[in-house]
C-alpha cells in the first residue's frame, strides 16, 4: 500500500517535472515548443476538470469543451471591448477581471445546466450536456459583432501585475502554475469527505442516498466545480492563442478531452495530463509524416481499448492487474 | 513512459537540427492549406500549383533554392495556428502563404506578422484584414470578399433582372457575399436564407428551394464553397428550377466542382453564371502558359484556388529577385511586392495600400470547351480596376 | 398562409425524417439490445454512399449500385463487427465511445486514401431525375418521393420483422431483458452480429438514398450521426416504435423551423435581427427539443416496455 502509494507520487512528480521542463530547456537552447506547450498544458486543466466528474464523479459530460469555450469568450468579449469601445460594463483588459469573470459564467452555466442534466443518467446525461453544448456552439456562431465563426482576435492580452502574457515564458509558466493548482485541488476535493461522498455515489448511488446523503447535491457541487476550472483552461488558453472561435464547443472537442482522461486514466491525479501529453503529441510529431496520420492514431486508438491499455497511469500498478475497465455509467 | 517521452523529445530535436542547418542559400516558404477532410480537394489545387510554379522556376527564385515546407491545418483555426507557428518558430520561414480559410488566417496573422515576416493570403480575404486590422506585410495574391458578389450585383442591374432571391452559409463569408450583393444589386430582394455552416453543413436544400421557388423571384443568387456547391447545383436541376429560376453565383461553380458534375452529367449547371477576378481563358501570355501546363501536368483545368496560389509564388520570387537574394532587406522586398511587378495571371493590376488587389472583375459562363471538357468562359468585363470597399479604415500609409 | 408551400415543406420533412430513421433503426436496436453506444454508426452511411457510387459508375445504373452495394455494406458491417465491435460488448459505455472515435478515424482516413478528398456526385436515370406533380399546384422531385416511399417501406418491413418474427422475438426480448435470451440457449453472438450488420446496411441505404440529393464526401456520417442519437434519445432508447415517430418529428420540425422561423422572428423583430437569429435557432431547435424530452422524461418518448 505505502509502497503502491510512493510509487504514484514519483510518477506524479517525474511527469510534471518534464512538463514543465522540457519545453523551457527547449526554447533556450533554440526550439521554441512553449506556445505548443502551453496549449498542451491549457487542455491538461480541462481534462483535469473532466477527471473530477468522470473519473471519480462518473458523470460523462460530452459537452465539457463548452466550459473551456465560455472561458475563453470571457476574455476575448471584454478584451474586444477594451480596445474598441462599447460595453463599459465589462470593456477592460485587466487579467483578474478577465480570468475571474471567465470562472464565473463558466461556474454559472454548469450551474444552471447541472441543474437540468444531473437529473438524468447514463446515455440521458451524455446527451444532455451534448445538447446543451450544442446550443451554446450555435449561439456563438450567430454573434455577429464578436466575428461569429470567423473568431475573434484579441488584440490586447489580459494585463497582470509582474508578469507579461506576451512574454511566451510567462505565458506557459502561468499556465503551468494554474495546473499544479488544480491537480492539487482535485487531490485535497477528492480526499475530502465530500470527495469520498462524491466517489461513494459513483459505485452506489442507492446506498449513500440511503444513509442520508443528498448526492444530487454533491454532484451538482462537483459540476459547478469542473465547469469553473474549465472556465480557468479556456481564459488562459484564450491568452495563448490571442483569437478564440466558436469551434472550441465542437463536440469533439468534448470527445477529445474524455479521451485525454480515458487515455491517460480516469480517476487518478495525474492520468488526464499523461492523457493530455500523448494526445498532443502524438498528433503533433504523426502529423508531420503523414497527411494520413489519422489512420495510425485511430488504429492505436483501438487497440489501446481492445487490449485493455487504457489508463496509462495504472500501468505502473505494482499488483500486476494492468487495468480494470474505467467505470462508465452503466445502466 | 519515460522512455517513450525521450523518443519523442529525440524525435523533436531532431528536427530542429536538420532546420538549424539550413543552408543560407535558399528561400524558405511555408505553405498553410487544407489537405485532409473533404476541402482536401481545394488544398490539393493549390498544391499541384505552388510545386507546379517551383517547377517551372526550375527551383530557384533568383540566386536562391527554394525551399517549400506544405501544412495541412485540418480546417480548423487552432491547428492552422499551431502549424504557422511552427514554420516560423522552427521552420524560421521568410513568407508564410496559402491560407484558404478565413478563421485560419485570422488565427494565424498575430503569429506570423509579430515575427515581421511577410504574409501573403492565397485565398483568404475577411474585412477585417482589409480595413482595421491592415498590416505593411500583408499581401493578398486573391480578392476581399465584397468584391466578387458586388461585380455579381453589378451585372444583375445590366441585366434588367427585377428581383432575386439570395442563399448563402449563414457564416461570416456567407454573410460578406450576401452583403456584397445587396450593397449594389438595386432591384428587390424577396427573400433570403442563410443555411447552417460548418461541421455539420447543411446540404440538402429542399425547404430553401421550395420558398425560392414559390417567392415569385425572376433570378436566384447563391455562394456555396466546396461540396455544398455541387449539391446546391444537383439539387436545383432535381426541383426543375432550371430555365425557370436562373442561376447568379459566386465561387460555387469552379473547376474543382465541374469535372464532378459532368461525370454524372448535371446539364443543369451549364449556361450558369458567376463573377470572378479570372478565369481559365483569360487572355494573359503567363495565364496561357499556366493553363496550358497545368493541364498538361495535372490533366485538369485548374481551379481560381490554383491561379492564386500560382499567383502567390510568382509575387515572392519577384521580391526575392529585387533584393538580389539578400532576404535581410525587407523594405526593399516589400516595395517590390507592393508594384506587383510580376507576370500575373490576371494581367497587370496594383495593389492598395492595405494589401489588397485593385482588379478586373468579369462576367463567366459555364461552356463546354472544344474538347466537350466543362470549364468557364469570360462573358464580358464587369468592373475595371475596382478596390474592395475596406479600404477607407486602413490607417497605414 | 400559402398551403402549397406548407404541404412541399412537409414532404421534404417527411423525407429527411425518413433517412433519420434509416441510420436511427441501426443504432437504436444496437444501443437497445447490445447496449453498444456506437460513434461510428455513421461511417456505415459513408460507406453506404461511396460503394454505391462507385458501383453505380462501374455498372451505369442506380439501381444496379444500390443493389450490389446493400450486401457489400452488410459485409463491412461483419468485418467491423468481427474485428472491433464484438470485443466491446462486456465494456464499459466509455471504451465504447473511445473506441468507436478510432473507428471514425480510421473508417474516414481509408475512403480519403481509396476515393481521395474530393467526394463523388452520384448522377441518377432520367426517370428519376425529373419531377412529378402530385396534384395541380404540387409540383415534387421525383427522387425525393422515391426516397419517401422507399423509407416507408423499410419501416414497415422492420415492423413485421420485429413485431411477427422469430428474430424480431428475440430482438424485442434482448431489448427488455438481455441475460434472458442467453439463457434461452440462443447464439448471442450470432444474433448481435446479425442485428449489426442489419443495422450497418440500413445506415448504408441511407447514405446511398442521400448521394445523389448531397453527395458521397468524407465525414459525411460524423455530421448527421449526432442528429441521429439525438433521435434515438428522443424517442426512447432501444424502441423502433419510438425511434420512428422521434426521426419523423424531428425531420419536420428541422424543415419547418428552416422555412418559417425567420417569418415568424420577423412579426416581432426586425427584419436584420430575424434574418440573423433564425438560422442560429433553428439549428437549436431539435436540442432544445431533446433538452425539454430529457428534463421531463427522461425515457423518452417511446421508451421499450419493462425495460430493466
Amino acid at each position: 500500500m505505502m509502497v503502491q502509494f510512493l510509487k504514484n507520487r514519483a510518477l506524479t512528480f517525474i511527469v510534471l517535472g518534464l512538463l514543465g521542463t522540457v519545453p523551457l530547456l527547449m526554447f533556450w537552447s533554440g526550439s521554441d515548443y512553449l506556445s505548443l506547450a502551453t496549449k498542451l498544458v491549457c487542455l491538461c486543466i480541462a481534462a483535469t476538470s473532466l477527471n473530477l466528474i468522470l473519473g471519480y464523479g462518473g458523470m460523462v459530460s460530452f459537452g465539457h469543451a463548452v466550459f473551456f469555450g465560455i472561458g475563453a469568450y470571457a476574455v476575448g468579449i471584454p478584451a474586444y471591448h477594451s480596445v474598441y469601445g462599447g460595453m463599459d460594463l465589462i470593456a477592460t483588459s485587466n487579467g483578474f477581471f478577465h480570468i475571474g469573470f471567465a470562472i464565473v459564467l463558466a461556474a454559472l452555466f454548469a450551474l444552471i445546466t447541472g441543474a437540468i442534466s444531473l437529473r438524468t443518467k447514463g446515455i440521458h446525461f451524455i446527451m444532455i450536456t451534448l445538447a446543451f453544448s450544442q446550443m451554446m456552439f450555435y449561439f456563438l456562431l450567430s454573434l455577429d459583432t464578436y466575428g461569429g465563426d470567423d473568431g475573434l482576435t484579441i488584440d490586447e492580452r489580459s494585463q497582470l501585475p509582474f508578469i507579461s502574457l506576451d512574454n511566451s515564458v510567462h505565458m506557459f509558466l502561468l499556465s503551468f502554475g494554474a495546473l499544479l493548482i488544480c491537480l492539487y485541488m482535485v487531490h485535497r476535493i477528492v480526499n475530502s469527505r465530500f470527495g469520498l461522498v462524491l466517489q461513494g455515489a459513483k459505485d452506489n448511488e442507492e446506498r449513500m442516498a440511503a444513509i442520508g446523503y443528498n448526492t444530487f447535491a454533491y454532484r451538482l457541487t462537483a459540476y459547478v466545480i469542473s465547469g469553473a476550472m474549465c472556465g480557468l483552461a479556456g481564459a488562459l488558453f484564450a491568452n495563448s492563442e490571442s483569437f478564440v472561435f466558436p469551434e472550441l464547443i465542437d463536440w469533439t472537442r468534448s470527445g477529445e478531452l474524455i479521451f485525454m482522461v480515458i487515455l491517460g486514466g480516469g480517476g487518478t491525479i495525474i492520468g488526464p495530463v499523461i492523457g493530455g501529453i500523448v494526445f498532443i503529441v502524438l498528433e503533433d510529431v504523426l502529423s508531420r509524416f503523414t497527411i494520413y496520420w489519422h489512420l495510425p492514431f485511430g488504429i492505436m486508438l483501438i487497440l489501446a481499448v481492445l487490449l485493455g491499455r487504457t489508463g496509462i497511469a495504472n500501468w505502473f500498478k505494482s499488483d500486476g492487474a494492468i487495468k480494470k475497465p474505467a467505470e462508465g455509467n452503466h445502466e | 513512459m519515460l522512455k517513450k517521452l525521450l523518443s519523442i523529445s529525440l524525435m523533436l530535436g531532431v528536427s530542429t537540427i536538420s532546420t538549424a542547418a539550413a543552408l543560407a542559400g535558399e528561400v524558405k516558404i511555408g505553405f498553410v492549406t487544407t489537405l485532409t477532410t473533404p476541402a482536401g480537394v481545394i488544398g490539393k489545387d493549390m498544391k499541384n500549383a505552388v510545386e507546379l510554379a517551383v517547377e517551372q522556376m526550375g527551383g530557384k527564385m533568383g540566386k536562391l533554392d527554394i525551399n517549400l515546407i506544405i501544412e495541412d491545418d485540418g480546417f480548423k483555426p487552432d491547428i492552422g495556428k499551431q502549424k504557422t507557428e511552427k514554420l516560423v518558430k522552427q521552420d524560421k520561414v521568410n513568407f508564410v502563404s496559402g491560407f484558404i480559410w478565413s478563421h485560419v488566417l485570422m488565427a494565424s496573422r498575430k503569429t506570423v506578422l509579430d515575427a515581421g515576416t511577410f504574409l501573403i493570403s492565397s485565398n483568404a480575404g475577411p474585412s477585417p484584414i482589409a480595413g482595421k486590422l491592415c498590416n505593411k506585410n500583408f499581401f493578398s495574391t486573391s480578392w476581399q470578399n465584397d468584391q466578387t458578389p458586388m461585380a455579381m450585383g453589378e451585372v444583375l442591374n445590366q441585366q434588367g433582372v427585377k428581383s432575386i432571391y439570395i442563399m448563402a452559409p449563414n457564416y461570416a463569408a456567407g454573410k460578406n457575399m450576401a452583403a456584397g450583393v445587396e450593397r449594389t444589386f438595386k432591384g428587390k430582394i424577396v427573400g433570403k436564407d442563410l443555411t447552417k455552416w460548418g461541421k455539420d453543413a447543411q446540404l440538402d436544400f429542399s425547404a430553401e428551394l421550395a420558398k425560392a421557388k414559390a417567392s415569385g423571384a425572376e433570378a436566384i443568387f447563391i455562394f456555396y464553397p466546396g461540396k455544398a456547391g455541387g449539391a446546391f447545383i444537383k439539387q436545383y436541376q432535381q426541383a426543375g428550377l432550371q430555365g425557370k429560376l436562373p442561376l447568379y453565383t459566386v465561387f460555387t461553380v469552379d473547376s474543382i466542382a465541374l469535372p464532378k458534375l459532368q461525370k454524372a452529367g448535371f446539364k443543369g449547371v451549364l449556361g450558369s453564371r458567376m463573377t470572378n477576378f479570372w478565369a481559365p481563358d483569360l487572355d494573359t501570355p503567363q495565364n496561357k502558359l499556366f493553363v496550358s501546363s497545368f493541364k498538361k501536368k495535372y490533366g485538369s483545368y485548374p481551379s481560381f484556388y490554383a491561379a492564386q496560389a500560382y499567383d502567390t509564388m510568382y509575387l515572392i520570387k519577384s521580391a526575392v529577385e529585387a533584393v538580389d537574394g539578400d532576404l535581410t532587406k525587407k523594405d526593399e522586398m516589400r516595395k517590390a511586392m507592393r508594384s506587383a511587378n510580376f507576370p500575373s495571371v490576371r494581367g497587370k493590376f496594383t495593389y492598395g495600400k492595405n494589401g489588397m488587389p485593385i482588379q478586373n472583375f468579369y462576367l463567366r459562363e459555364v461552356v463546354a470547351d472544344a474538347d466537350g471538357v466543362w470549364t468557364t468562359k469570360i462573358i464580358k468585363t464587369v468592373y475595371t480596376n475596382h478596390q474592395d470597399p475596406y479600404v477607407k479604415d486602413c490607417k497605414i500609409k | 398562409m400559402d398551403t402549397t408551400l406548407l404541404f412541399i415543406q412537409f414532404l421534404n420533412g417527411m423525407q429527411l425524417g425518413v433517412l433519420l430513421f434509416l441510420l436511427a433503426a441501426g443504432l437504436s436496436l444496437t444501443f437497445g439490445i447490445m447496449d453498444l453506444v456506437n460513434l461510428a454508426h455513421g461511417s456505415l452511411y459513408m460507406a453506404g454512399a461511396f460503394i454505391c457510387a462507385s458501383l453505380t459508375f462501374w455498372t451505369g445504373s442506380f439501381i444496379w449500385g444500390v443493389l450490389l452495394a446493400i450486401p457489400a455494406v452488410a459485409l463491412v458491417g461483419y468485418v467491423t463487427e468481427f474485428l472491433v465491435i464484438r470485443h466491446l460488448y462486456t465494456r464499459s459505455h466509455l471504451d465504447h465511445v473511445l473506441a468507436t472515435f478510432g473507428l471514425i478515424l480510421v473508417f474516414d482516413t481509408s475512403v480519403h486514401l481509396i476515393w481521395g478528398s474530393q467526394g463523388i456526385a452520384v448522377p441518377l436515370p432520367a426517370f428519376l431525375d425529373g419531377q412529378v406533380t402530385l396534384f395541380t399546384d404540387v409540383v415534387f422531385p421525383t427522387f425525393r418521393l422515391v426516397i419517401i416511399l422507399a423509407g416507408l417501406l423499410i419501416a414497415a418491413g422492420l415492423y413485421y420483422l420485429v413485431n411477427h418474427t422469430r428474430i424480431g422475438m428475440l430482438i424485442r426480448a434482448g431489448a427488455s431483458n438481455r441475460t434472458m435470451v442467453s439463457a434461452l440457449g440462443i447464439n448471442i453472438q450470432f444474433l448481435f452480429s446479425m442485428i449489426f450488420a442489419l443495422g450497418a446496411v440500413l445506415a448504408g441505404i441511407a447514405g446511398m438514398l442521400i448521394s445523389p440529393i448531397s453527395e458521397a464526401s468524407i465525414g459525411m456520417g460524423n455530421q448527421i450521426i449526432i442528429t441521429a442519437f439525438v433521435v434515438i434519445v428522443v424517442g426512447g432508447v432501444g424502441s423502433m416504435k419510438g425511434a420512428f415517430i422521434a426521426a419523423i418529428m424531428i425531420g419536420l420540425i428541422d424543415t419547418l423551423g428552416r422555412s418559417y422561423l425567420d417569418t415568424i422572428f420577423k412579426l416581432f423583430m426586425s427584419s436584420n435581427a430575424a434574418e440573423t437569429s433564425a438560422p442560429a435557432v433553428s439549428a437549436m431547435l431539435i436540442y432544445i427539443l431533446m433538452a425539454v424530452v430529457l428534463a421531463l422524461r427522461p425515457q423518452g418518448l417511446f421508451p421499450p416496455k419493462a425495460r430493466g
